[in-house]
């Protein structure tokens, strides 16, 4: 090992060492059921929308955006887009009936509205999915990180940030992993700009090379019908699949009303924004440099404009925040597994707290396994796939479920099976995709524009065919996600 | 016109409130077909508001793709040093995007507000 992988390296010890430091401060806090699933219901606006900042923005935010911005150009932009506008969506369809619905999960919430045991065995099924889907390119980026900045084999970086998250989420559970999310959201902003803002000033000096334009660098979709069809695909996705992410959703519990979720919300839209300004940068510095356009460019950058100290000091900086990004959100993804788990898997075998603690190492490991054995899959596919089932099953799920009295269990059924199984079809095609030039392959490369409708119509239209059974609570259960706390109502 | 002033009596009509008015919770609690006015009303606002901001995100963010792929030089165009895509992609959309959330946020709680005078159990505070 060369001594370029020192700053990397301290970099890696130093996060994770601060994660398990803050993780054993929530462990002294943390002693009840409730602190493990939803951190006891009693988590501020501000410190919360830093720890769902800090859970949500992943690697997909840290390194891949620069990346694929650098690679493809200005169309790639729609993706950060997204994954902001996906709060707005969130907050004004389903943030404060969420919270108010007082469920811990999301088949928690399907069960509680619609009484069905099956709705919510399905829910429990997507849910683990979705989480393993997204999981697994965490541990693949951890990998692909660590090889690029200490030069160890990539089975290493997985395996830390695996060990890492079970310890943390094991021991403390969700009020533990609210302090290290939080801090780790100002980490990866920090990371991002501070380096970002030396590197203008080296721009600025050295005369302000450009990017040179052409070859569409700057257009904001892709050519031709094919180019809008995958844009409106990629937007439907994002602004509708956000809220379906299980380890999004879970963190809504932790608000201690509707109005605060709601509050919370709004901060996480600015927290995103300003967060969102400066991948664009490196991939712009990136190209008026000439770095490479692979996955790590953001973690070259540094040394590529600035030699000696400096150019260690920033890379070690920017190797923090992608750690720290793979910890965090890793962690958000495990929590929200492993309550499931615990709940509806493991709760017959064991006490609430150890069946937390096994489905923590069970959620971790399947996936972790999954990178380590078949390190070739396409990590960015699976963060796009796990956006695309997410809108096309619980997106419909949520709105309907919050806004229409007249969802059925046998509805839901359908809605969920018909997005589902259109949606993760269309991406098991791909991965053995041919001719990548076909509408074939297009339609279901992205299939959120096509599944997403399908799966609310589905949903609609066989709640409609069977009326009879609208659930008889139906009408207390929506003053329960409708009025304001402050109202004193029998919420059922 | 000297009489002594007669003593000053106090005139009042009965208690006006021997007791407490129903509370209008309990219509809702009662699913009366009142309660199911005020519970409509609130879900009809609060939903009529989620889709005007949802609709005016659909018309600022959602028809840029199809603006630029109908006339694509105008992602060109250098505005402020950076082309336009960049800047309105790049830049402009996410203070655009917590604006509409604050003006939800806004709403939404007065809206929760005025429902809760609705039910008098607010005392009104404008």
């Amino acid at each position: 090992m060369s001594t370029d992988g020192v700053p990397g390296l301290v970099a890696l010890v130093l996060v994770s060492l601060a994660t398990l430091a803050i993780g054993t401060y929530g462990l002294r806090v943390s002693r009840t059921t409730s602190d493990f699933f939803v951190a006891s219901r009693t988590v501020r606006p501000g410190l919360n929308a830093s720890a769902i900042g800090g859970e949500y923005l992943s690697a997909a935010s840290f390194l891949g955006v620069a990346a694929l911005v650098l690679t493809a150009g200005a169309q790639m932009l729609w993706y950060p887009i997204g994954w902001t506008a996906g709060y707005l969506v969130l907050l004004v369809l389903v943030a404060a009936p969420l919270r108010r619905s007082g469920a811990y999960t999301l088949p928690d919430f399907a069960e509680a509205r619609l009484r069905s045991r099956r709705v919510r065995a399905l829910c429990s099924v997507l849910v683990v999915a979705i989480g393993w889907l997204y999981l697994l390119p965490q541990f693949q980026g951890a990998g692909l990180t660590l090889s690029a900045a200490v030069d160890a084999p990539e089975w290493v970086g997985a395996l830390v940030v695996g060990v890492v998250v079970v310890v943390n989420v094991g021991s403390g559970g969700m009020r533990s992993v609210t302090f290290v999310q939080a801090f780790q959201y100002w980490l990866k902003l920090t990371a991002l700009l501070v380096p970002a803002l030396v590197l203008l000033v080296i721009w600025s000096g050295d005369g302000r090379p450009g990017t040179g334009g052409g070859d569409g660098w700057s257009m904001p979709l892709g050519a031709g019908n094919q180019g809008l069809y995958t844009t409106y695909s990629i937007v439907l996705a994002t602004f509708l699949g956000t809220m379906g992410l299980p380890h999004v959703v879970v963190r809504f519990y932790t608000n201690p009303d509707g109005r605060a979720a709601r509050r919370t919300t709004l901060t996480v839209l600015a927290l995103l924004g300003i967060f969102y300004l400066l991948p664009p940068v490196y991939a712009a510095l990136g190209r008026a440099y000439g770095a490479d356009a692979d996955d790590t460019v953001v973690l070259e950058l540094p040394r590529l404009m600035l030699g000696g100290l400096g150019g260690d000091l920033l890379t070690g900086l920017v190797t923090a925040g992608a750690f720290a990004a793979f910890l965090s959100t890793s962690s958000g993804l495990a929590i929200a597994v492993s309550g499931v788990l615990a709940q509806d898997v493991l709760g017959g075998r064991y006490s609430g707290i150890t069946a937390f603690r096994v489905g923590a190492t069970v959620a971790v490991g399947v996936p972790l396994a999954a990178a380590v054995l078949a390190p070739d899959l396409s990590v960015a596919r699976a963060v796009g796939l796990a956006f695309a089932v997410a809108a096309s099953t619980f997106c419909p799920l949520l709105v309907l479920g919050i806004w229409w009295r007249g969802l059925t269990a046998a509805g839901a059924v359908a809605g969920l099976l018909a997005g589902g199984l259109g949606s993760s079809a269309g991406v098991v095609w791909t991965l053995y995709d041919g001719d990548p030039e076909s509408w074939g392959d297009v339609l279901l490369g992205q299939p959120a524009a096509w599944s997403v409708p399908l799966a609310f119509g589905a949903m609609v239209c066989v709640s409609l065919l069977t009326r009879a059974t609208v659930p008889g609570h139906a009408r207390r259960f929506m003053v329960r996600l409708h009025t304001p706390e402050v109202v004193p109502l029998d919420r059922g | 016109m000297s009489d002594p002033r007669p003593t000053r009596v106090r005139v009042t009509g009965p208690p006006r409130r021997t007791h407490a008015p129903r509370a209008r919770t309990g219509d809702i609690d009662e699913q009366t077909e009142l309660g199911e006015v005020y519970l409509r009303s609130l879900l009809r606002e609060q939903l009529g508001l989620a889709v005007r901001i949802l609709a005016v995100l659909a018309v600022t963010v959602g028809s840029l793709p199809l603006l630029f792929h109908l006339v694509p030089d105008l992602a060109l165009i250098g505005l402020l040093g950076l082309p336009l895509a960049w800047l309105l992609l790049g830049l402009l959309v996410y203070p655009w995007l917590f604006l509409l959330g604050l003006r939800f946020v806004r709403r939404a709680e007065g809206n929760e507000h005025d429902f809760a005078l609705l039910l008098q159990v607010l005392e009104d505070d404008e």
